[in-house]
């Protein structure tokens, strides 16, 4: 089986750059995996966990929402913002999560529901990518 | 001739410039290391998106996007990118030059100019020029955050939209060294064709996850910000290193000053001895 290349990068830092033999993200549409070859794609980035299986090792990075461009042998993760789920800190994701639900039970306005359920889908996805680590180790 | 106290006055209100300004070299100096550093992080993203963009330009997509669509231009929009602070040198006056420059060529051709504005100089030059301003951002600070300019941009992009407007350049300075730095205006909307003939024969298309037109539309407008907020991340080294090289002349200055200064002042102080020694001897002689 062949590599394919990724590239994860976030509007102010460069998060991963390499070959990979399997990538799995979540699309707007649903949970995608890529492997090498794949047809041209262009789809949203939605916030969760983007895994890499390269040929040491696996990695997991977050990524909060924004596109992913597949390429044959090229995958390219155009995140605003993804830090590495290692730094995560489940207590502040929790912490996140809680609040927006807060906000979420009495909600004034329509802006501020809109927010807030966007706020609620980021801290869950945070919280599944903790979660989904800590199964593995 | 001067007398002495007027002379030390001077020195050492320029000693207490000297000292203002060579503090602020070095405030600049370390600022600007600071500043590159952010735009050095910010390069991946932004070559990243252009490349793909490049992708959907040359993919033979049935999708077309008023961001691809050459119209007839009646009315440009400049957006000026811009410092909030002055005392660094010609930074923002050469950019604004070479825009009003631009923009009465443009109107020769009859098309008329809008701008929009990044930073405080901007606001206050294209005030007493009397531009039409359309949209503006100001104070977003040494570490400009992506999200204070969203706004800022949608207002400019949902003109050229709705047909207000037809093209939009980006003039903002580009940081080639420290101690160069060159305006530049580049053409943002319409995007610029690709003509690599290699890439453009091969025939093949995205499949498109929702439909086309939405996920252009956001991807689109992400790498106009994303370019706009390189431009001002880049404009921000800028102007800390034109700032640190103003400061030094400055400081340069006031010690020549200084030193011009130190030498009347001893002739002066000179002067007054001889005086007084010559009224001292000649009131001897009288008596």
């Amino acid at each position: 089986m062949g590599l394919i290349k990724v590239s994860v990068v976030s509007s102010n830092e460069e998060i991963f750059s390499g070959e990979a033999k399997m990538v799995y993200a979540t699309g707007t549409l649903g949970e995608l995996g890529i492997a090498p070859g794949h047809t041209p794609l262009l789809t949203g980035l939605a916030p969760g966990p983007v895994r890499l299986e390269t040929e040491k090792e696996e990695l997991t990075f977050f990524c909060s929402g924004g596109f992913i461009e597949v390429q044959p042998n090229e995958v390219t993760f155009l995140s605003d913002t993804a830090e590495r789920a290692d730094s995560l800190d489940e207590a502040e994701a929790i912490k996140a999560k809680e609040q927006a639900e807060k906000t979420l039970a009495d909600r004034d306005s329509e802006l501020d529901f809109t927010k807030a359920a966007a706020q609620l889908a980021e801290a869950a996805a945070r919280i599944k990518t903790i979660q989904k680590l800590r199964k593995n180790k | 001739m001067a007398n002495t106290k007027e002379v030390r006055k001077q020195i050492s209100s320029i000693k207490s410039t000297q000292k203002i300004t060579s503090a602020m070299e070095m405030v600049a100096a370390s600022k600007m290391k600071k500043t590159q550093d952010l735009m050095l992080v910010g390069r991946p993203y932004s070559t990243k998106i252009q490349e793909v963009i490049t992708h959907i330009a040359t993919s033979n997509s049935e999708h077309s996007h008023p961001f691809y669509e050459e119209r007839k231009v009646k009315k440009a929009c400049f957006i000026v990118v811009s410092t909030d602070k002055g005392l660094c040198g010609g930074l923002n006056i050469n950019l604004f030059k070479a825009i009003i420059a631009k923009a009465a060529d443009l109107k020769s051709q009859n098309i008329d100019s809008v701008f929009g504005l990044v930073g405080l100089k901007a606001a206050a030059f294209f005030e007493s020029v009397g531009g039409d301003v359309i949209s503006s951002a100001d104070k977003l600070g040494d570490k400009p955050n992506p999200e204070d300019l969203i706004g800022f941009t949608k207002v400019i992009l949902d003109q050229h939209k709705n047909g207000d407007i037809d093209q939009v350049f980006l003039c903002s300075n580009r940081f080639l060294n420290t101690m160069t730095q060159q305006p530049t205006i580049t053409p943002l909307v319409p995007l610029p064709k690709v003509d690599d003939e290699k890439l453009v024969t091969t025939h093949w298309d995205y499949i498109y996850e929702p439909e086309a037109s939405s996920l252009l539309d956001g991807l689109l407008t992400r790498y106009v910000e994303a370019l706009i907020y390189q431009a001002v991340v880049e404009n921000n080294a800028c102007e800390q290193a034109a700032k640190m090289i103003a400061m030094k002349n400055a400081t340069e200055n006031a010690g020549d000053l200084i030193k011009e200064l130190e030498l009347l002042y001893n002739n002066v102080r000179q002067a007054a001895i001889t005086q007084e020694l010559s009224e001292i001897v000649g009131g001897a002689a009288a008596v």
